[in-house]
């Protein structure tokens, strides 16, 4: 037995050795292998179809009789100039920024609820996350039959749920907040558990209040959690759609019409033009770009 | 999560544009002209494929199972769901890849023969010993610049359902049906005045701009004017009769005789209600008076108007036709020539008791059972009856959000006085 292994061992050495002189010699190659397959994703899934929507967007396209040219620049026109462009603008940011604020307070809260080990947090954290396994369409038709008069329980409230502008906005975002805030407060989780118990004790021998160790402890150290919150949140928001499909269909009144509904709308329910909603899906693209970019900036600014 | 989204809806774009650069090549040309195998076209044993959506599957169904028992061809049927009916044909349409025959709500035939998606089938359909007979406002909805293309697949009439349990506690007349718009809210008020917490006078779509079309327009013609002119690029809605439609519907509304819901109501669950027995009078699909029987006593009329008269309906449903891209295009006939056969119409549509599409084949023997469906039949052949042409149908009309669904809440909901100017809007979509 022993002398077998010792002769294993002898022979493996070399081939350890081996393997360090070829990995020196291709670093660069190595690096790229395991790179392809995420940057041919890349390229198979969003490079070439973001070129072919450009093309669309400059062309004269019409969902049932295709390509009929180039048209550039009417189709970016013609989209901004849409009655709709505007207030769809208008209420994607404000719906953007109603979730984000109301989730992420929301999710902190949640979080620090449950951080610490008591009885109740592993049932806690289960109920906050539950939400998250469902469908988010699944999710807008369980609302949808809890929002609507013939099939609500909530009726005796006496509440109109999606007859209002102001209304339907709430109820979906009570959907959003529903379904995604245990997403969130999981995300928000790992950060506040990545804190170090020291810098607490530090905190309390220096006689701090809970909300300064809040304020100047837990926060900072969360920075970066947050930040990928924000812009994970953000983000999502700015793309809303199924949410609103099902729910409300952009009423009443145009008055929930998402900027990715108005892309649908544009492609499918009426107007067929396809050159017009490509149009818009790289407005979008560009604006989300430079959202992002702001975020990014924003965060190395702070950190460093 | 939900970042996915655009890179999805980028992917679809991608196989769209692939599909599209595919297809162009097209297969019309080779495909063999469809009347060239006489008025029965060729059974041969082929394997047709048929897409319709979702509203129809019970007709649909019962129409295939029907045609695969008798026949060697055989049609292998798709239902798509209703909202993605369009999206589905548009990306079929431009990658070559549409069935044989498809089936297509008959307010979007317009468009969809201007795109140029289906066969030419002037000369077959010529050679149909009824050729005359075949309902009109569908052959007529599928004429381009004078060739005909689609010919009727199933019919959706819209007629008044009255609740006639709920007429006798009200102490209405429970055999006799609204027969002019005052009449239709009385009654509704009548029911409305049972105080029950659970029943209402009537309901309708009030977020729902196809619905509204469906009830609306045959009160607008049943009143003896029209709805849209120009060929349906000008729209007249905000004229004398539209206005009394509005009027009788915001009384309605004022006086709570709506049940509650309608504002919200997308068209999703419109003609749920009154099958729960919660609803007195509405006009409705009659399609559904098999489904609604079941739960109520119902009794069934045609859509008044202002004065007394023959009534009309909205003669909706669905077109077929044979696809650009088939290349059986004789097979496909030979179902088509059987869908407006005696055979199909009657021992197929009549016996489950839908509407049949030929004015020659009203008074079958299924049909004359039941005095409600004879009603149905000759709604549909009543010279007030129609069904709307225009090109930018659902743009204006059924998307969500059209200028018609603006228009019917400010006359029902908000500021009246706003009409001209919705009205202008609608023309301005219909006229593009």
């Amino acid at each position: 037995m022993t002398t077998s292994l010792t002769g294993t061992e002898e022979r493996r050495a070399p081939a350890v050795h081996r393997e360090v002189v070829r990995k020196r010699r291709g670093p660069r190659l190595t690096g790229w292998a395991y790179a392809a397959p995420t940057a041919l994703f890349v390229l198979i899934f969003f490079v070439v179809p973001t070129v072919l929507v450009a093309r669309m967007s400059v062309s004269d396209w019409n969902l049932f009789a295709g390509d009929r040219g180039y048209n550039a620049p009417e189709n970016f026109t013609a989209a901004v100039q849409n009655r709709l462009f505007w207030p769809a603008v208008g209420f994607t940011v404000k719906y953007t920024l109603v979730t984000t604020v109301i989730l992420l307070v929301l999710a902190l809260g949640l979080a620090l609820l449950v951080q610490e080990s008591s009885r109740w947090s592993g049932f806690l954290r289960t109920a906050f996350l539950v939400p998250s396994a469902l469908g988010l369409a699944s999710a807008s038709l369980l609302f949808y039959a809890l929002y609507s008069p013939q099939s609500s329980p909530l009726g005796f409230l006496g509440i109109s749920f999606l007859g209002t502008p102001a209304g339907a906005l709430w109820s979906t975002v009570v959907l959003i907040v529903w379904r995604f805030a245990g997403f969130y407060m999981l995300l928000l989780l790992v950060g506040l558990q990545g804190i170090s118990g020291d810098v607490y004790e530090a905190a309390r021998l220096d006689g701090a209040t809970r909300w300064q160790t809040f304020r100047y402890v837990t926060l900072p150290l969360l920075r970066s959690s947050l930040a990928l919150c924000t812009i994970l949140c953000v983000t999502g928001s700015m793309l809303a759609f199924d949410q609103f499909y099902l729910l409300t269909k952009g009423g009443p009144d145009n008055s929930t019409i998402t900027i990715v509904q108005l892309v649908y709308n544009l492609a499918f329910q009426g107007a067929n033009d396809l050159g017009r909603a490509a149009a818009l899906s790289i407005l979008i693209l560009g604006a989300l770009l430079v959202v992002n970019l702001v975020q990014f900036r924003g965060l190395r600014g702070r950190e460093n | 999560m939900r970042h996915n989204r655009l890179s999805r809806a980028i992917l679809a774009g991608l196989l769209m544009t692939t599909m599209a650069a595919c297809g162009d090549g097209g297969a019309q040309g080779t495909a063999a002209p469809p009347a060239g195998a006489g008025v029965e076209g060729v059974d041969d044993g082929s394997k047709l494929t048929l897409w319709t959506r979702a509203p129809l599957e019970s007709q649909a169904k019962a129409l295939v199972e029907a045609y695969n028992a008798t026949h060697k061809n055989q049609v292998e049927l798709t239902i798509v769901p209703n909202d993605d009916y369009v999206a589905k044909v548009g990306a079929a349409a431009g990658s070559g890849d549409l069935p044989d025959l498809f089936a297509a709500d008959i307010v979007y035939v317009p468009n969809w023969t201007k795109s140029g998606l289906f066969h030419d089938l002037t000369e077959s359909i010529g050679q149909l010993s009824y050729a005359d007979e075949i309902n009109q406002g569908h052959v007529r909805a599928g004429t381009y610049e004078g060739r005909k293309y689609v010919l009727p697949f199933v019919l959706d009439l819209s007629v008044i359902f009255w609740n006639k349990a709920l007429y006798r506690e009200a102490g209405l007349d429970p055999e006799k049906g609204p027969a002019t718009l005052d009449e239709f809210k009385e009654h509704a008020l009548a029911v409305q005045k049972l105080g029950r917490t659970d029943v209402h006078g009537t309901y309708f779509g009030g977020n729902c701009g196809g619905c509204n079309v469906f009830t609306w327009f045959p009160m607008i013609w049943a009143s003896g004017a029209e709805v849209m002119a120009d060929d349906g690029g000008k729209s007249l809605l905000d004229g004398a009769a539209a206005q009394k439609v509005y009027r009788t519907w915001r009384d309605l509304r004022a006086a709570g005789a709506i049940a509650p819901g309608a504002k919200d109501e997308t068209g999703a669950t419109w003609v749920a209600a009154f099958q729960e027995g919660k609803v007195g009078v509405m006009p409705y699909p009659a399609t559904l008076l098999q489904t609604a029987a079941k739960t109520v006593d119902v009794g069934v009329t045609a859509i008044p108007g202002a004065s007394a008269g023959t009534g009309s309906t909205f003669v909706g449903g669905d077109g077929i036709g044979i696809s650009k891209d088939s290349e059986l295009t004789q097979q496909a006939w030979n179902f088509l020539s059987w869908l407006t056969s005696e055979a199909a119409q009657v021992e197929v549509l009549a016996k489950n008791d839908s509407s049949v599409a030929r004015t020659d084949l009203v008074d079958n023997r299924y049909a004359v059972e039941d005095p409600r469906v004879v009603t149905i039949n000759k709604t549909a052949a009543a010279p007030q009856s129609r069904t709307p042409v225009a090109v930018n149908f659902q743009q204006a009309f059924n998307a969500p959000g059209s200028p018609w669904v603006t228009l019917l809440r400010n006359q029902v909901y908000g500021d009246a006085s706003s009409l001209a100017t919705d009205n202008e809007a609608l023309t301005s979509v219909l006229a593009q």
